[in-house]
């Protein structure tokens, strides 16, 4: 069966501990997470987590039946890539060099990201977008000398008025 | 009113019907035992010899009754001891709450003595754990985990209460008891699928397990089976919830369960199974797993659905609820070629089984004929599992308890006396000497409380499950699995305050048993068995129900 990027949106009870007991399903199911954001929301009670992983059609239903059974989760939806709005955040610090300099700027005009910090040293390079986007700029950073980057993993809503509650399919 | 934290906890279990809990004092936990003291006319609270002992205590007491089992342990050691406990009631869906004490809220995260962090530690092996931080939360969490523990499919539940919230005060309002919600009803379609697929079959093979002894689905199956004209199998957790000598039922299937019923499954074009996980034990290697059978997959849990083999049709519903529908639904079938082929295949089985004296079946025999049906029939692991799950005659629902998904040594002589206490029936316990001497300890217990236990020591001098793979295997190379051990268990039982007994063979194993059996508090038989008496059929690792081990000369040439 092929594998597919599956990117899933749970709701859990914002209170200690509840990221930790989901991370642990996919570590004792042997699923592995791609990447794995957390954050609050609209409501107090709940916090969002966005997980993406790749799988086929049968690891992603166990991992969406897995998740359900949680007592700290209240919901869980799998967001079609198409149907849903995407992004992630890369912090990315490349050395600043006196032939690169040009090239460097260049760069991250056409990837329309955003310098946020500029040392003699340095070169620190703000950039949001889909997963693939953040690839292809990093495939590109590589030709510089990369010092440290960091980028935040997806977060996710659904397009037009739906939200987590709205009808999804699995 | 006002009470303090560790009043409020008793308060609450007497208000959801607790009245047996089993466990172990230590610091931690002195507060919820100060009010136990208060409470004993309301809640018996039965000291065992070591919190393992308490926790399948706890677990053997819900199993044979239904209801949620109780246990405490102080924190630290105290809590780790219950682990393979609530791992054994994990695997197998058993409601059970785990209280704990802990620490002082102000005194965690410091290592500090007897500090554990027991919330993490059973985190995979709970359907849910709760560490309680203030009072306030106390009641409304110990309700919210006996309804955890209940609803759906069962599990084991933790609280963990540290010291401080035990002592604090605040005000306690008793609440009716909520009843779990029920499972969702079967959708008309799915039963229609069901019927079509019931229709195109010819060999239909119901297949049941512990979700079928969960909700008392026994009679509701052979009426469907009769309706279908289908055989009958069942995991081991399925087995007493259908009388043995019901004549569609072929058994246990499985690794090491009865031929026909193994081989039956194997030969199946339609599989309807009813609260089962499809565990490896009973279906070999899943990827093989009856390859061409239609599967009809029911259970409470969708999870399971698709989970360990592909199914046509899985319906996550109440499976009495789809099983009566689709009793009603189907129409009435004829299988004559089936229900042929099947009864040659219990021919072939009896043949293999029957002809020589072989002294673990024989003794089960013995004790099936002699037990009230409303004994409880409990067992450790090994081949005396094996062997008593293949062969005792079950009349009683609720009457067979083992530890089927962990598989763990030692389970037995708690769980039998938790049964007993729940039950305030007498219990067998059918045990080896290897798991025995894991938790013999609690023969302090069942000597305390005068429990009727009736302990049968199948004494092969051998961790002989372990052995027997060592002879099919590796080449009989018995790698620290002799028990070259001095015990005299006979000598034992009297240290301790029981009744001892000796048999080596038939005769003196009838005439042991019809003693012990008669002993009102617990005894003990020391049974003499051959070290390599093996278990048989056995499934080959990787093997398919179609080369099933049927006999002892089919053993490789390893050992004879
Ligand atoms: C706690 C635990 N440790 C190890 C095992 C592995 N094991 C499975 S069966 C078995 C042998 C059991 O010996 P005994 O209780 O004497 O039963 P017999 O097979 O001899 O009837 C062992 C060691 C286990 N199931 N549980
Ligand atoms: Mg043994």
């Amino acid at each position: 069966m092929p594998k597919n990027k599956i990117i899933i949106a749970i709701y859990v009870d914002n209170q200690y501990g509840v990221l930790s007991r989901v991370t642990a399903m996919f570590t004792r199911r042997g699923y592995n997470i791609d990447s794995l954001t957390v954050g609050e929301t609209e409501s107090p009670e709940y916090s969002r987590i966005t997980i993406t992983l790749t799988a086929e059609k049968n690891e992603k239903d166990q991992v969406v039946s897995q998740l359900r059974k949680l007592y700290n989760v209240k919901k869980v939806i799998v967001l079609s890539s198409e149907e849903c709005i995407k992004r992630e955040l890369l912090l990315i610090k490349v050395r600043n060099t006196e032939e690169a300099h040009a090239d460097i700027v260049e760069a991250t005009n056409i990837f329309r990201t955003k310098i946020i910090d500029f040392t003699d040293e340095a070169i620190s390079i703000e950039a949001t977008g889909d997963s693939q986007k953040i690839d292809a700029f990093i495939e590109y950073m590589k030709k510089f000398d990369i010092i440290e980057m960091c980028r935040t993993g997806l977060v996710a809503l659904d397009r037009g008025g739906a939200n987590i509650w709205s009808e999804h399919e699995d | 009113m006002k009470m303090t934290g560790a009043q409020i906890l008793v308060e609450t279990l007497i208000e959801q019907g607790v009245d047996t809990v089993f466990g172990f004092p230590g610091g931690m936990v002195v507060d919820i035992y100060d009010k136990l003291y208060d409470k004993q006319d309301k809640i018996k609270h039965i000291l065992t010899a070591h919190e393992e002992g308490a926790v399948h205590a706890a677990d053997g007491y819900a199993r044979s009754t239904g209801k949620t089992g109780v246990v405490i342990a102080t924190s630290g050691p105290g809590a780790t001891n219950l682990v393979t406990g609530i791992a054994t009631a994990y695997l197998d869906s058993i409601p059970l709450v785990a209280i704990t004490g802990n620490v002082r809220n102000s005194m965690i995260g410091r290592d500090s003595f007897q500090e554990i962090d027991i919330t993490g530690i059973t985190l995979p092996i709970t359907k849910h754990n709760f560490f309680v931080h203030k009072i306030s939360k106390l009641a409304d969490v110990v309700r919210t985990a006996f309804e955890i523990a209940q609803s759906g499919r069962p599990g084991p539940v933790l609280i963990d209460i540290p010291k401080d919230v035990q002592e604090a005060v605040f005000d306690f309002k008793k609440k009716p008891v909520e009843k779990p919600e029920a499972l969702p009803c079967c959708d008309a379609k799915d039963i229609d699928k069901a019927v079509q697929l019931i229709k195109e079959s010819k060999r239909p093979y119901i297949y049941f397990g512990g979700g079928a002894v969960r909700t008392g689905l026994g009679e509701d199956i052979v009426k469907l089976a009769d309706k279908l004209d289908a055989v009958i199998g069942c995991s081991m957790m399925g087995l007493s919830e259908i009388p043995s000598d019901s004549p569609r039922f072929l058994g246990m299937q499985g690794m090491h369960g009865r031929y026909a019923s193994s081989v039956a499954l194997a030969k199946a074009d339609l599989i309807i199974a009813l609260g089962v996980r499809f565990s490896d034990r009973a279906t070999g290697k899943t990827e093989k797993f009856s390859l061409s059978a239609t599967k009809i997959h029911v259970d409470c849990d969708r999870a399971e659905i698709g989970k360990n083999v592909p199914v046509d049709l899985g319906v996550c519903c109440d499976i009495k609820d789809f099983v009566k529908c689709l009793t009603k639904a189907a129409p009435q079938r004829k299988n004559t070629e089936w229900i042929k082929k099947v009864d040659q295949l219990r021919e072939k089985e009896s043949d293999a089984y029957e002809g020589l004296p072989f002294l673990p079946r024989d003794t089960i025999n013995i004790m099936s004929d002699i037990v009230k049906p409303d004994t409880r029939i409990v067992t450790d692991v090994g081949q005396h599992q094996c062997w008593t799950a293949q062969f005792f005659k079950f009349r009683n629902k609720r009457t067979w308890i083992t530890s089927g998904g962990l598989g763990t040594m030692g389970f037995g002589l708690g769980a039998a006396i938790g049964s007993s206490m729940g039950t305030g029936k007498r219990s067998v316990l059918i045990t080896g000497d290897g798991s025995f001497g894991m938790c013999l300890n609690e023969l302090a217990t069942a000597v305390t409380y005068n429990v009727p236990v009736t302990i049968v020591i199948f004494n092969n001098h051998a961790l002989g499950m372990v052995r027997q793979w060592q002879k099919v295997f590796f080449d009989g190379r018995y790698s620290n699995t002799t028990l070259d051990r001095k015990t005299d268990f006979v000598k034992l039982a009297q240290a301790f305050g029981a009744k001892g007994f000796k048999a080596t063979d038939k005769e003196s194993f009838e005439e042991a048993f019809k003693k012990a059996y008669k002993v009102k508090g617990p005894a003990v038989i020391d049974l003499t068995i051959k070290t390599d008496s093996v278990v048989l059929p056995m499934l080959k690792p990787g093997g398919t129900f179609n080369n099933l081990i049927l006999r002892r000369e089919d053993i490789s040439d390893a050992e004879k």
